[in-house]
């Protein structure tokens, strides 16, 4: 096990393959529609990586429907910067797989026309800092046509893009800008944590009929995780229990999931039993799953990467707080990235999110056992 | 008379309309001249909640360039959409109840002036974003193609649109990849309150050269040059040829919306008087029917008097029709 970094976020590049008492939960249960991948006895269950995920997801996507159709920055031959798209213009050729000039407005506007006509694009936005650049096509185009044309149009566009600080990219390359979007009403929104869950979301993003943001942490993408052969599909709007605990819930989000998996290991050694509540969509948000935790532990830390201030973390505290004040021992926490431009410099930037040591305090704090 | 210059201004195709086409022509922009008229009413009479910018003056555009479209081709339009939206096939009922929130509108009332969106008659709505809907017609001239249809979009804008980046980076697309598109300014010389040569560096139509699109330039006041101006771009584009610019040099006889009437301040009282006596789109077509013995005044004050009649009976339609249920409001936000 080695990590991609060495102070911040730490993810782990593996993922359990086999059943653990922490992760994954939910084995067996319900298989192929928002749980965790069948682990059948005495077969090695493959593991791929969370851009061999996505890459996955849309060629088994396209292979589906000839109307998905993919187009972006560098997306044919170079398979984006990350690398995640590579070989789908060997299997679907370039009028599938389309290159773009450098105009993200543009191809978001012409995503969305395609899409109001019998098409289903995916959207590639390199970053998620440049969504900035699409937000009339997507807040007030993608968003809103359904509802303006009083139900007859609908807009089945993907749109992914990035998140994620602590790639040393500065400012402009290293925002979590979900909450944006998660803020429109008519937009779904997706952050994936793992390999498994990244595939099963991207494939219901693509046939949803609504226009959906689906957010994958750049770090992330050398994240191995167990993933079947079969096909599955996982539903927007479940959130998934990581890990089971009893004293404290860490809702989190992306490979803010990572974190507090990390941290529940370390609060475990210290006699903290803490359970992983990832919410997987932000929209929809799966409140009776977040609730329903709470109720039991009684102490909540809500990690997400983007800003703090207005951010996913306030509005998944707002929901604990409405659904299970009379149940809270202590009082909910938020984590989100420090209210600064991302720095450059890596002792800056390593301050800027949270970590599973500073997440294990929070909790150890929220519990008394410091 | 101030009309923009261009120094592309193209020879004027010789227009072969048969009687019934040319009546039918006429119709249709005197529908969208009294359509527009009754709007105002129902603004001064305070019977429609919010704002309308009307599109009278600009008749001969919307129904040269929709006349030149098939049913099932695109079309995208702007806040100033009535017209575009008669052209392409709307009825009038149904739009005087959109625009009146009611749920026999076209939007279940959730869309009202800026927002009328018909997919029966291909209109893929108004836009109430300047320049907005640039993507939403090259994306749909994008998906023609690919779905192997010859269908053409055509993306309704006006010249206030020239200041928005969006346009540049989808006609730079559509030209890349021939797409079926017709991007159809409607140069109606203000941009809201202010006139276009204050905003606008250069010439309009040398922009659109510059990504190498085919450009027009036209008088968008006489309805049978933009109508085969219009017809020669559309099969141009559904044959593969690519996409089209085309300039058509109109005025806004009203004010920017319903209610903007102290107008003295970005335009002269003058100059308006000279288009409305001068270049009024409906006159002249008139003048044309007349002079070419298609019709006589006889046939065109029928003509007036039913498309009145029609309008009057929409209207009251539109006024004693239903209010959407309240708990509709949260229907629809998702499919």
């Amino acid at each position: 096990m080695h990590r991609i970094r060495t102070q911040t976020k730490s993810i782990n590049m593996s993922t359990p393959s086999k059943p653990s008492p922490s992760f994954p939960l939910r084995l067996g249960e319900g298989q192929g529609e928002g749980n965790q991948p069948a682990i059948t006895s005495g077969k090695p269950v493959r593991e791929i990586t969370f851009g061999q995920a996505i890459n996955e997801a849309l060629a088994e996507e396209m292979r589906r429907d000839p109307t998905v159709f993919i187009i972006g920055e560098d997306v044919a031959e170079a398979g984006t910067p990350f690398k995640v798209l590579s070989g789908l213009v060997k299997e679907f050729g370039k009028e599938r797989v389309i290159d773009s000039p450098i105009s993200e407005a543009g191809i978001s506007g012409i995503g969305v026309g395609a899409a109001m006509t019998g098409m289903r694009p995916v959207v590639d936005i390199m970053f998620g800092d440049f969504i900035t650049l699409t937000m009339d096509q997507l807040v007030n185009q993608a968003a809103k046509i359904h509802y303006m044309s009083g139900g007859k149009l609908k807009v089945p566009m993907v749109l992914r893009t990035t998140l994620g600080a602590s790639r040393r990219s500065a400012a402009q390359h290293s925002q979590s800008l979900h909450a944006w979007v998660s803020h429109v009403p008519g937009l779904k929104v997706v952050v994936p944590s793992t390999p498994y869950d990244a595939k099963g979301l991207l494939k219901s993003a693509i046939r949803d009929d609504n226009p959906v943001v689906f957010f994958e942490d750049k770090m992330m993408y050398q994240l191995k995780g167990p993933v079947p052969h079969e096909e599955y599909t996982i539903p927007l709007g479940v959130a998934d229990v990581k890990r089971v605990g009893s004293d404290i819930t860490l809702v989190a989000t992306s490979s803010m999931v990572h974190v507090a998996l990390a941290a529940a290991d370390a609060l475990q050694a210290g006699g903290v039993s803490a359970e992983v509540v990832d919410v997987r969509t932000t929209v929809p948000l799966d409140k009776q799953t977040i609730i329903e935790s709470i109720k039991k532990t009684s102490r909540a830390i809500v990690i997400d990467e983007g800003y703090e201030r207005y951010g996913v973390t306030a509005e998944i505290a707002s929901v604990i707080a409405d659904g299970a004040f009379y149940h809270l021992d202590a009082p909910v926490k938020r984590m989100g990235a420090m209210d600064v431009p991302v720095p450059f410099s890596p002792v800056l930037e390593d301050q800027t999110v949270p970590t599973p040591e500073s997440v294990a305090e929070m909790a150890k704090r929220l519990c008394n056992k410091i | 008379m101030a009309q923009p210059k261009s120094k592309l201004a193209s020879k004027k195709p010789s227009s072969t309309l048969s009687r019934d086409q040319a009546l039918h022509f006429y119709r249709q922009m005197l529908k969208i001249r009294l359509f527009e008229e009754q709007v105002n009413q129902l603004y001064l009479g305070a019977k429609m909640p919010g704002l309308a910018h009307l599109y009278i003056g600009q008749e001969a555009v919307a129904v040269g360039v929709c006349e030149a479209l098939r049913r099932d081709d695109y079309i995208t339009s702007t806040h100033r959409g009535h017209g575009h939206c008669l052209a392409k096939g709307a009825a009038v009922d149904r739009m005087f109840a959109e625009l009146l929130g009611k749920e026999s509108g076209y939007c279940r009332g959730k869309g009202g002036s800026m927002h009328i969106a018909d997919q029966d008659t291909g209109n893929l709505g108004a836009n109430a974003i300047v320049g907005g809907s640039a993507g939403i017609a090259t994306g749909a001239a994008m998906s023609a193609k690919m779905r192997g249809t010859d269908q053409v979009a055509v993306c309704f804008f006006g010249e206030g649109a020239l200041g928005q980046g969006l346009l540049y980076e989808v006609m730079n697309m559509a030209s890349l990849w021939k797409l079926p598109v017709i991007y159809v300014c409607e140069n109606n010389q203000y941009n809201e309150y202010t006139s276009y040569r204050e905003t606008t560096a250069g010439e309009v139509a040398t922009r659109a050269e510059a990504f190498g699109i085919h450009t027009e330039a036209i008088d968008g006041q006489d309805i049978q040059l933009v109508h085969a101006t219009s017809l020669t771009l559309v099969e141009r584009a559904r044959r593969g040829e690519g996409p089209a610019f085309l300039q058509c040099n109109t005025y806004r006889f009203y004010g920017h919306h319903v209610g903007d009437i102290d107008r003295s301040y970005y335009r002269a009282k003058n100059e308006e008087q000279e288009w409305k006596s001068k270049r009024d789109p409906v006159k002249l077509f008139a003048e044309w029917l007349k002079k070419s013995e298609m019709a006589d005044g006889k046939l065109l004050d029928q003509i007036e008097a039913e498309t009145a009649t029609h309008i009057k009976e929409a209207v009251d339609f539109a006024i004693n029709a239903p209010y959407p249920d309240p708990n509709e409001v949260d229907q629809h936000v998702y499919a």
